[in-house]
């Protein structure tokens, strides 16, 4: 990776310098042994099976569970329907709308019906076939247009704006006329697919009761203190009578953000006599009930005038979340907020509405709605580049966002913005530099396209919803540190981050700390691991705690060192070094085991809460997408770039090159960073070219990884990386989040690029070779050299 | 019912099994050895790769009863944090690993390779490996770890 503007971080005085080192990953060792266990590997003594049985039909009303054959069945411990749940039996975020078992209508294939419990994963199975679910069949609606049609069948029945979800508007000056008064015009409707988060560790965990009757439970979970409020509100329990811990994930990408399998495993574990209970959807249960990317149609009209300068943007964006809301409407205000890309444009008209359907349920996923409408916007952009004859990094460069600019949706950028700079190293890499020479370079029967996306992503919650993080740090009877970290670590290596963070922090080395995984008993709520704000909020929380704790050591040690010196202390003129506190006048040091010794258990814990400044801007437009998230404050910029080579023959395109130039604040540890660039790009390379995920009817015809294809070794290009490290002052040590930025405008990249190299555009969903070889047929290039 | 007796990480184990159970339930649940992931239980995604009897297998494919005499190497048996073999150290050292939930079976897909040929290009390895799936690396480090420990450790192809 290269660096470029890299501004070196100041250490405090003395201290150990880990913030911009390389660091080993905290998780490392015990993931490559085998040792780390993961949710899936608990398997508590005399535990019991718990599993789940599906509806298989997209939209029914429930005559009847039969569970009494069941029942009978020999190594059957429980047969559950929602009859069995004493709370509300809704889980859900802002909607709380699903249930955890249906009670009375199914609104997916996946809803869950019933929830049985067995000594075996046999008995299991035997059980789940013999629950007999005496279904009503209903109408059902499987699109955005049908469902929103006058008379359609409603999903959620009584609900107040039947199957809309939500509809929102963005709007400044005019939009329309000025559009009709531009030089150069174009319009563009582009398809988005779902896309499957296919971690590997499907969704699972075990549960079991204390022996005072509450609850613990071992999660793959983002989000284990949001948990357990949705539980507790669910199930009737109260607060303290639920502990859910979040060890490691095996992949999360947003499709943990929230309630999985924790329903099941709590009622599970009231009702298993007593036994622990571990659940483990097969691959096939996690495509079926797990969230999705939300599928989209979004079109897009765009003009600029003679010069190149954006004039005016009329876009439209319509979201299908499925059955239930899930996070649908924060994924869709983001995309709303983003839908107008990272440029200045002044007349603007974004409209969009989220819809109900049959369809399998849409959620979080990494982008979280900017991919979207970056696949939209930055599509558009090209075409009208290639209509006005502007080179399209050039035009990119021309309408850029920078600090003190307001965005298309009307957000004043207040906080320092890299895109210039991100344009600028794209400009001059030999990827962009040479791509004449590359093309001209296609071998026989291969056509070669080079593109290009600009994105940006804003970090965080927004206004409304409080982005908070509470740290808490320990030193130990034995002077060490210990490092409770209250997001969960989904593989991103925030853990690890927060170990650097600390050790930066207090001086004391990274090897010698210890560190405490969420766990709603151990650790304090610090919201979820997601929205790109996990290491800015939770790491400037620990930042605050890290100061309380090193006052008081040194408070502590200098009170220690007067006894020993017979004279007053200050403890400004101790220094806090690695497993001890220095005098320099003296001479003296003090162990921090000794000091330890000299603290009490409350003395020794160090906590700190922080919440994120957000956007007050007052914007006059939108003002429903507030609760859900705009405007934000903070943003991550970046630009990728494709190398595609598309076969006449075969319509196949191979990205052969890829270039992520990435702004997101310095960089804490610039491998970990690296790997952010590297998986999102992978990612997004999937969205664009393999994941082509297919429903029909509600039913899901890509169901498992033999049909669902995700890209292999040998598909995925060498990926260059370059970050322009601009420092955001108000993260810690000057970074901003990374997750997400990496895969937006990642598939947008690879279409400009097909269509450059095929010349047509194909932006109906994946780019698969079908569709690439048809759109060459139509436009008279297949079997060209 | 069926007894069998195999070697596990150089230890003898002597099991007791029902026909239809696979290596992969076998080892996480009988014998806690849960290094070996379960992604599909259908060969697609690699994560419950072990050794058998030299040679790298799905093993949620495997019905375990015949194994009878068979040797089986999980990535428990590689080594321990004390002592870790070089492809586990030059996966710390290159970044190789995210969510880590990929790990024990690239790891072992990497063993088997450079065991049958010790100097693989880049091609190579990309092509040994395309059967198991990582969601969250792009495989970019995975390789170059593998490439690290090749003989030489050049890099070609
Ligand atoms: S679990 Fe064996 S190949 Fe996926
Ligand atoms: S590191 Fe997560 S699947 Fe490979």
């Amino acid at each position: 990776m290269s660096q470029s503007d890299w501004r070196s971080n100041r250490p405090p005085a003395g201290g150990v310098q880990e913030i911009g080192r390389v660091a080993p990953r905290a998780d490392a060792a015990a993931k490559v042994t085998g040792a780390e266990r993961y949710a899936a590997d608990y398997y508590p003594e005399n535990y019991v099976w718990a599993g789940v049985k599906r509806a298989g039909v997209p939209h029914a009303r429930i005559m009847g569970v039969d569970t009494a054959s069941a029942r009978a069945l020999p190594g059957v411990v429980a047969v559950l329907t929602h009859k069995d749940i004493g709370g509300k039996n809704r889980l859900g975020i802002f909607e709380k709308d699903q249930p955890i078992l249906a009670d009375g209508v199914v609104r997916h294939c996946g809803d869950a019906v019933a929830l049985a419990v067995a000594e075996t994963k046999e008995a299991l199975t035997a059980a789940l076939a013999a629950i007999r679910v005496d279904c009503e069949p209903l109408a059902a609606v499987f699109a955005p247009e049908e469902a929103l049609a006058a008379g359609a069948p409603i999903v959620h029945e009584g609900r107040g704006g039947g199957n809309l979800l939500l509809e929102s508007e963005i709007c400044f000056g005019k939009a329309r006329e000025a559009l009709a008064g531009c030089r150069h015009a174009v319009e563009l409707t582009v398809e988005l697919g779902w896309q499957e988060h296919a971690f590997l560790e499907t969704q699972t965990g075990v549960a079991w009761q204390e022996a005072d009757g509450s609850l613990t439970i071992v999660a793959s979970t983002q989000t284990p203190f949001r948990d357990r409020l949705e539980l507790a509100e669910a199930l009737g329990l109260t607060l303290d009578r639920i502990r859910v811990t979040a060890p490691y994930l095996g992949g999360g990408f947003g499709g943990k953000d929230g309630v999985t399998v924790q329903g099941f495993l709590a009622l599970a574990a009231l009702h298993s006599g007593g036994r622990p209970v571990k659940i483990w959807y097969s691959r096939e249960e996690s495509i079926l009930a797990g969230t999705k990317r939300h599928p989209a149609t979004v079109t897009y009209r765009l003009g600029c005038d003679a010069d190149g300068v954006f004039q005016a943007l009329d876009c439209r964006l319509v979201f299908d979340t499925g059955a239930y809301a899930s996070l649908g409407t924060e994924v869709f205000a983001l995309a709303l907020e983003h839908a107008g890309g990272p440029y200045r444009i002044a007349n603007v008209a974004v409209h969009g509405k989220i819809v109900y359907t049959n369809n399998p349920v849409a959620g979080a996923f990494r982008g979280f709605g900017v991919p979207q409408a970056a696949a939209g916007i930055e599509q558009a952009v090209d075409e009208l580049a290639r209509v006005a004859g502007f080179d399209p990094l050039a035009m990119r460069r021309k309408n850029a966002v920078g600090c003190g600019d307001t965005t298309p949706t009307g957000v004043v950028i207040g906080r320092p913005a890299g895109l210039a700079e991100c344009l600028a190293q794209v400009e001059r890499h030999p990827l962009w530099r040479e791509r004449q020479t590359w093309r001209e370079g296609a071998p026989p029967f291969k056509r070669r396209g080079v593109g290009v996306a600009a994105v940006y992503h804003g970090m965080g919650f927004g206004p409304a919803v409080a982005d908070y993080a509470n740290a808490k740090l320990e030193l130990t009877a034995e002077g060490r540190i210990t490092v409770c970290a209250g997001v969960a670590d989904m593989g991103q290596g925030n853990a690890t981050t927060c170990l650097q963070i600390v050790s930066h922090a207090l001086g004391q080395p990274y090897g010698d700390m210890e560190l405490v995984l969420p766990d709603t008993a151990r650790t304090l709520p610090s919201a979820s691991s997601s929205a790109s704000r996990t290491t800015f909020t939770y790491g400037n929380a620990l930042i605050g705690a890290a100061g309380v704790l090193r006052e008081r050591i040194l408070a502590r040690g200098a009170l220690l060192l007067s006894f020993q010196l017979l004279a007053p202390v200050n403890a400004a003129e101790v220094d806090l070094l690695p497993g001890r506190i220095y005098h320099a006048p003296s001479g003296r040091s003090v162990p921090l085991k000794v000091i330890a010794g000299f603290m009490d258990a409350a003395e020794r814990t160090a906590t700190y809460s922080y919440t994120c400044p957000v956007n007050r801007q007052a914007i006059p437009t939108g003002g429903n997408l507030r609760l859900h998230g705009y405007p934000h404050r903070i943003f991550s910029y970046a630009v990728k770039l494709a190398r595609v080579e598309v076969d006449t023959l075969t319509g196949e395109a191979r990205v052969c090159d890829f270039l992520s130039c990435v702004e997101a604040g310095r960089v804490l540890n610039p491998q970990l960073y690296e790997q952010q660039l590297h998986g999102g790009a992978a990612q997004g390379l999937g969205y664009a070219l393999f994941e082509d995920f297919a429903v029909s009817g509600g039913e899901i015809a890509t169901g498992d990884l033999a049909t669902y294809i995700l890209p292999t070794a040998l598909d995925v290009p060498d990926m260059e990386t370059v970050s322009v490290a601009v420092s955001e002052d108000e993260g810690p040590f000057g970074m901003k989040g990374v997750g997400e930025v990496v895969i937006d405008g990642v598939l947008p990249a690879v279409a400009n690029a097909v269509a450059e190299a095929a010349g047509v555009r194909v932006t109906k969903g994946t780019l698969t070779a079908e569709k690439i070889l048809a759109a060459l047929r139509a436009g008279g290039r297949e079997a060209t050299r | 019912m069926k007894t069998i007796t195999l070697t596990v990480n150089g230890r003898p184990e002597k099991l007791t099994l029902s026909p239809h159970r696979t290596l992969l339930d076998v080892l996480r649940e009988d014998l806690g050895l849960t290094g070996a992931k379960r992604g599909c239980e259908a060969g697609e995604c690699g994560a419950c790769t072990v050794i058998l009897n030299g040679r790298p297998v799905n093993s949620c494919l495997v019905l375990a009863v015949e194994l009878d005499g068979a040797d089986v190497l999980t990535v428990e048996g590689l080594g321990g944090p004390e002592g870790l073999d070089p492809l586990q150290q030059s996966f710390v050292d290159n970044f190789a690993l995210q969510c880590g939930y990929c790990t024990p079976g690239m790891i072992l897909m990497g063993k088997a390779l450079l065991a049958k040929n010790p100097r693989p290009s880049e091609d190579e390895v990309k092509e040994f490996i395309s059967g198991n799936l990582c969601r969250c690396t792009g495989y970019e480090n995975i390789v170059k770890a593998i490439m690290a420990v090749a003989a030489g450790g050049e890099r070609h192809g």
